[in-house]
């Protein structure tokens, strides 16, 4: 992970704080939906956190091959270059 | 071999609980006494969660003129309406909404999901973008999908958000569509269509209103949330469904737009599925001739939900909005207490909807009303003062110890 990396990670990690009510250790590997037990709405709940927080558009379109904070982390990356 | 279904233990097991703890989730009508009783569980029952707003599922022209269609025209058109499903009536309830709601055209769909599975898809393509409330049906939710179209979720009721979003997406040379309901329908609540339609004649772009809980139900015409605001004009699309103020089953979409029509030839979920049955056409335009030609009805479902509103209200319980609508939502604290004040609302006769997270916005645990025209007082007094036995200690209990 290079240093832009890391920090959106942990950004997303600190976003991700109020949906992750099991407390679930978060690492790049972590399925957010699947690991976290959230469901659909939290999930679109959480990436409009992340939109706001980067200011910057993430249709629900992408989320279908985004599961990992890993892939995340390289859709807010991607994102944030475009903008 | 992975089994297919080994995806959802999880929702049995959750199905499995609620069963334990005594609930059946959609109990089932033994028998309907009138648009607001049913039998359930052997039991006389107020029905105050049918979306049946107008009470007009019994009335004596719309069952006849479903039962002259049955034998004329037969069971169902076994075809789709641009094969062979197209009979004269299914043209004559499309004029007939039209007029109602005051635009040149309708397409009239099979169900009211399929109408927002029809319009979205037809209207919005791959090269298009699609702006939805959070709040959203599942049905606007799974129109998009199809469509193709790049979605774009804004914060419920938020059109400063919308705005935003806008402002932040580069023109890629596609459409946009906004799309909004008029009620939502978990905490019933209207959209601000006034400041949407600013943002509207800032950014450009065409909108889509669902009104299925507000067709018949809002506006001096009963056109919806876009006749009450006087905002018909800036409405493009307008989809609605005849299985709430219409007591029938089908749904419609409407507009002005010259090339509307076209989307008949281009919406799948119009052309690859039977048209509506002639009973349920025929019943579905005598409801809206009913309601046409007795505003009095909408008159008589607003005091009820006032009724019912400031009743609620009164016993110190939270709803889901501070604005009257048929839809009222008391707030909950947790599932099994909403679950096991469901089961005592229903075991002491009267039936309201029961809306769970990922259901509801928020994580809400609600008990959700829907309020009839046919209610009577009495109706309406009896739902108070259950929730006053059943609902109100629980809810004041946990709200003091959170």
């Amino acid at each position: 992970m290079t240093s832009e990396q890391k920090a959106i990670f942990d950004k997303l990690g600190e976003l991700l704080g109020p949906f992750n009510e099991k407390e679930v250790e978060i690492k790049p590997e972590t399925e957010i939906a699947v690991d976290l037990a959230i469901d659909s709405v939290s999930v679109m709940d959480f990436v409009m956190e992340v939109e706001d927080h980067f200011n910057i558009d993430i249709p629900l379109n992408v989320l279908s091959d985004t599961h990992t904070m890993q892939d995340m982390v390289g859709v807010v990356q991607a994102r944030l270059k475009k903008a | 071999m992975v089994d297919l279904l080994d995806k959802y233990k999880p929702l049995l097991q959750r199905l499995n609980a609620i069963e334990q703890a005594g609930s059946r989730i959609g109990p089932v009508n033994e028998r309907l006494v009138s648009p607001t009783r049913a039998i359930i569980d052997g039991r006389d029952t107020i029905l105050a969660g049918t979306n049946n707003y107008m009470g007009v599922t019994f009335e004596r022209e719309c069952i006849e003129a479903g039962q002259k269609a049955l034998e004329e025209f037969g069971t169902g058109t076994t075809g789709s309406r641009i094969a062979n499903g197209s009979y004269a009536m299914h043209e004559e309830l499309e004029r007939e909404l039209a007029s109602f709601i005051g635009m040149k055209h309708c397409i009239v769909f099979s169900t009211g999901y399929q109408a927002n599975l029809g319009m979205m898809a037809g209207l919005a393509g791959p090269k298009d973008t699609i702006f939805l409330d959070a709040d959203s049906h599942s049905s606007i939710y799974d129109g998009c999908t199809l469509s193709g179209a790049k979605l774009v979720r804004f914060r419920h009721n938020d059109a400063a958000d919308l705005d935003k979003r806008l402002s932040r997406m580069e023109d890629d040379g596609g459409g946009r569509l906004v799309v909004l309901e008029g009620i939502y329908s978990m905490l019933g609540d209207r959209a601000p269509l006034a400041e949407f339609v600013e943002v509207k004649k800032k950014h450009g772009f065409q909108l889509l209103v669902d009104e299925a809980h507000s067709f018949g139900v809002l506006g001096p015409n009963g056109g919806g949330l876009a006749d009450e605001a006087g905002l018909m004009d800036e409405a493009d699309f307008i989809v609605g469904t005849f299985s709430k103020s219409i007591g029938a089953i089908g749904g419609f979409g409407a507009s002005n737009h010259p090339m509307f029509e076209t989307l008949r030839y281009a919406s799948k979920p119009y052309m690859f599925t039977a048209s509506p049955s002639p009973a349920s056409i025929a019943t579905a335009t005598a409801a809206v001739r009913l309601l046409k030609r007795e505003p009095q009805r909408r008159a008589r479902l607003e005091a009820n939900s006032t009724r019912l509103f400031n009743g609620l209200k009164g016993l110190g319980l939270e709803l889901g909005c501070d604005r009257v609508s048929p839809v009222i939502a008391v707030k909950c604290s947790d599932e099994p207490s909403t679950l096991a004040m469901w089961n005592q609302l229903l075991a002491a006769g009267v039936y309201v909807n029961i809306a769970l997270p990922p259901g509801t916005p928020g994580k809400l645990c609600l008990l959700r009303c829907s309020v009839s025209a046919a209610h009577t007082d009495e109706e309406i007094d009896r739902i108070i003062d259950l929730f006053g036995s059943v609902v109100v200690g629980n809810v004041l209990a946990a709200a003091a110890s959170a």
